[in-house]
């Protein structure tokens, strides 16, 4: 368990040493990540300018949303963000060379191609959670800080679970990479919001088949000490660890089991 | 004429040769189309009217900038850019064809491809399941034309910025300003009529309304008469400047141009 560990500590760190040798291109890079992420809490600001609730949601609470909603998808989009490169490296016959290589292919294309410029996007989710933390004046329990500690990790499982199957697509076409990006990005552009806002079938699939209510709107009930506007069942707040679980599981079961069916197509 | 419908052609098949791309594609705007219409449609259970917008209105509105997204290009584009830093920009330069019109002739052969094969779908599903507003006839005519200009100040502005590369070795600083400005200020991420008085008013001094928000509003019967060709004379005008723009930027950075090695 260790030894992986190290590993890409190793392939990682020697990846940023030379990304932070060009120092303004990476600062540059850093800003233009966090500028280009936060038009999404602009649009959020420019909703509110109309309206004073958003349903029972106030600005406050919906920017703790957004900000628990984009932290997790931006450390997940620094750990295997890279994954929407995949299609190229089964296009030009790269992931042939993982397959002989002696670790698991999964964890080669996640330890190559790091970006830490991609860190910007979870400045600007900080930034946020900040504000509205400060804005909410929540009771902290310890119940609660557990929870604003373990939720983050579990959301970046479910992302990073859902991201990992968007991906086994490109053993099937390697043209349908934007496929993965309605449940990624879309993804991420749905939890920041409240779930109750969407229709009831588009809940069942983006939000519970497809887990990603879990990574944060059940949880952010449970800090808010806020009332389910849809009257689920209460152990659902508490239910993200789980979810995260099993949604890593599925991920590594199907990857899995593309790799085994995987031919290439020579080269 | 002739060369420019060969290369329109060429724009056109570039992006046809992929079909799972588009399939792809279409499934991702749908998606973000129906997220974004039942957060809006959220707004209108507390007020009937934003703006001049009522929930019919926002609803079209998303759908349009869903099925435009890829026809007016917002996202980043930097072919020029590219061909300027590993030199191919010297061949380009040297031949009888001027490179903006090889690009603006290349877009117009894309933009309808995706306006066609985006655009349609998406919009479909969207008119299905939602109650949006459909144009009169005239109104339609005027769409067609203000989405056409629109593609052309687009490209107009795409073409300047890539021609930062000329005085820049990378233009990702000055891409990502570029897209994130006009995501914001052309209306794709939000209707202008959602924005504080303030901030309209300068996304509307800016060519970015021009892009997005202007064909949606043309589409929605928000202009009308001289009101109606006012707008689609300021979208011409800002064709006609950015293109001017990027022609002086070419012409210097053509001047100042120095291709490494052979």
């Amino acid at each position: 368990m260790v030894e992986p560990v190290l590993l890409w500590r190793r392939l990682v760190g020697a990846q940023v040493r030379s990304q932070l040798q060009y120092r303004t291109s990476f600062l540059l890079d850093l800003f233009g990540s966090f500028l280009i992420s936060f038009i999404d809490f602009l649009a959020v600001l420019v909703i509110f300018h109309n309206v004073p609730q958003l349903g029972v949601w106030s600005v406050r609470e919906v920017a703790l949303l957004y900000a628990l909603s984009s932290i997790s998808f931006a450390l997940t989009d620094l750990l295997i963000g890279h994954l929407d490169q995949f299609p190229q490296k089964i296009r030009d016959g790269n992931f042939d060379i993982l397959l002989v290589r002696p670790r698991g292919s999964l964890f080669q294309v996640v330890a190559s191609d790091f970006q830490l410029r991609r860190l910007g996007k979870a400045m600007q989710g900080v930034l946020v959670l900040v504000y509205a933390l400060a804005a909410l004046h929540l009771h902290w329990t310890v119940g609660r800080v557990a929870m604003l500690v373990v939720m983050i990790p579990a959301g970046v499982v479910i992302f990073a679970s859902v991201w990992v199957i968007g991906a086994c697509l490109a053993f099937w076409t390697t043209d349908g990479g934007e496929f993965t990006n309605a449940f990624t990005y879309g993804g991420n552009f749905m939890a920041q919001y409240p779930i109750d806002v969407y229709a009831s079938w588009l809940r069942r699939f983006l939000c519970y088949l497809v887990p990603l209510g879990f990574v944060c709107y059940f949880p952010a009930l449970y800090l808010l000490g806020k009332h389910d506007p849809l009257g689920l069942p209460r152990f659902l707040q508490f239910a993200s660890p789980v979810v995260a679980v099993i949604a890593a599981a599925v991920a590594g079961t199907i990857w899995r089991g593309a790799v085994r069916h995987y031919r290439s197509a020579g080269g | 004429m002739r060369l420019d419908w060969e290369i329109a052609k060429r724009g056109w098949r570039r992006y046809a040769a992929y079909p799972w791309a588009t399939a792809a594609g279409v499934f991702t705007n749908t998606i973000f189309g129906f997220l974004q219409a039942y957060i809006l449609l959220a707004v209108f259970r507390h007020r009937s009217h934003v703006g001049s917008y009522d929930a019919a209105d926002t609803v079209t509105y998303v759908w349009l900038a869903q099925a435009l997204i890829m026809t007016v290009y917002v996202f980043g584009w930097q072919e020029l850019a590219l061909r300027i830093r590993d030199g191919a920009i010297a061949t380009d330069l040297s031949r009888p064809l001027d490179p903006q019109r090889y690009w603006l002739a290349f877009d117009l052969g894309r933009a309808p491809y995706h306006l066609l094969f985006r655009g349609v779908l998406p919009f479909a599903v969207g008119a299905l399941v939602f109650r949006v507003h459909y144009p009169s006839p005239l109104e339609a005519l005027a769409f067609a034309g203000s989405v056409a200009l629109a593609v052309v100040v687009s490209l107009g502005f795409r073409f300047l910025y890539n021609a930062a590369a000329f005085w820049l070795l990378d233009i990702r600083g000055v891409m990502t300003v570029a897209i994130t400005l006009n995501l914001f200020l052309s209306g794709m991420v939000m209707p202008l009529t959602f924005f504080p008085g303030w901030l309209r008013s300068i996304a509307h001094a800016l060519p970015f309304a021009s892009i997005l928000q202007t064909p949606v509003d043309v589409w929605l019967g928000k202009h009308h008469g001289a009101d109606l060709a006012g707008v689609l004379a300021l979208q011409a005008l800002w064709a006609v400047v950015l293109l001017g723009l990027g022609r002086l930027a070419l012409r210097g950075g053509a001047r100042r141009l120095v291709v490494q090695g052979g």
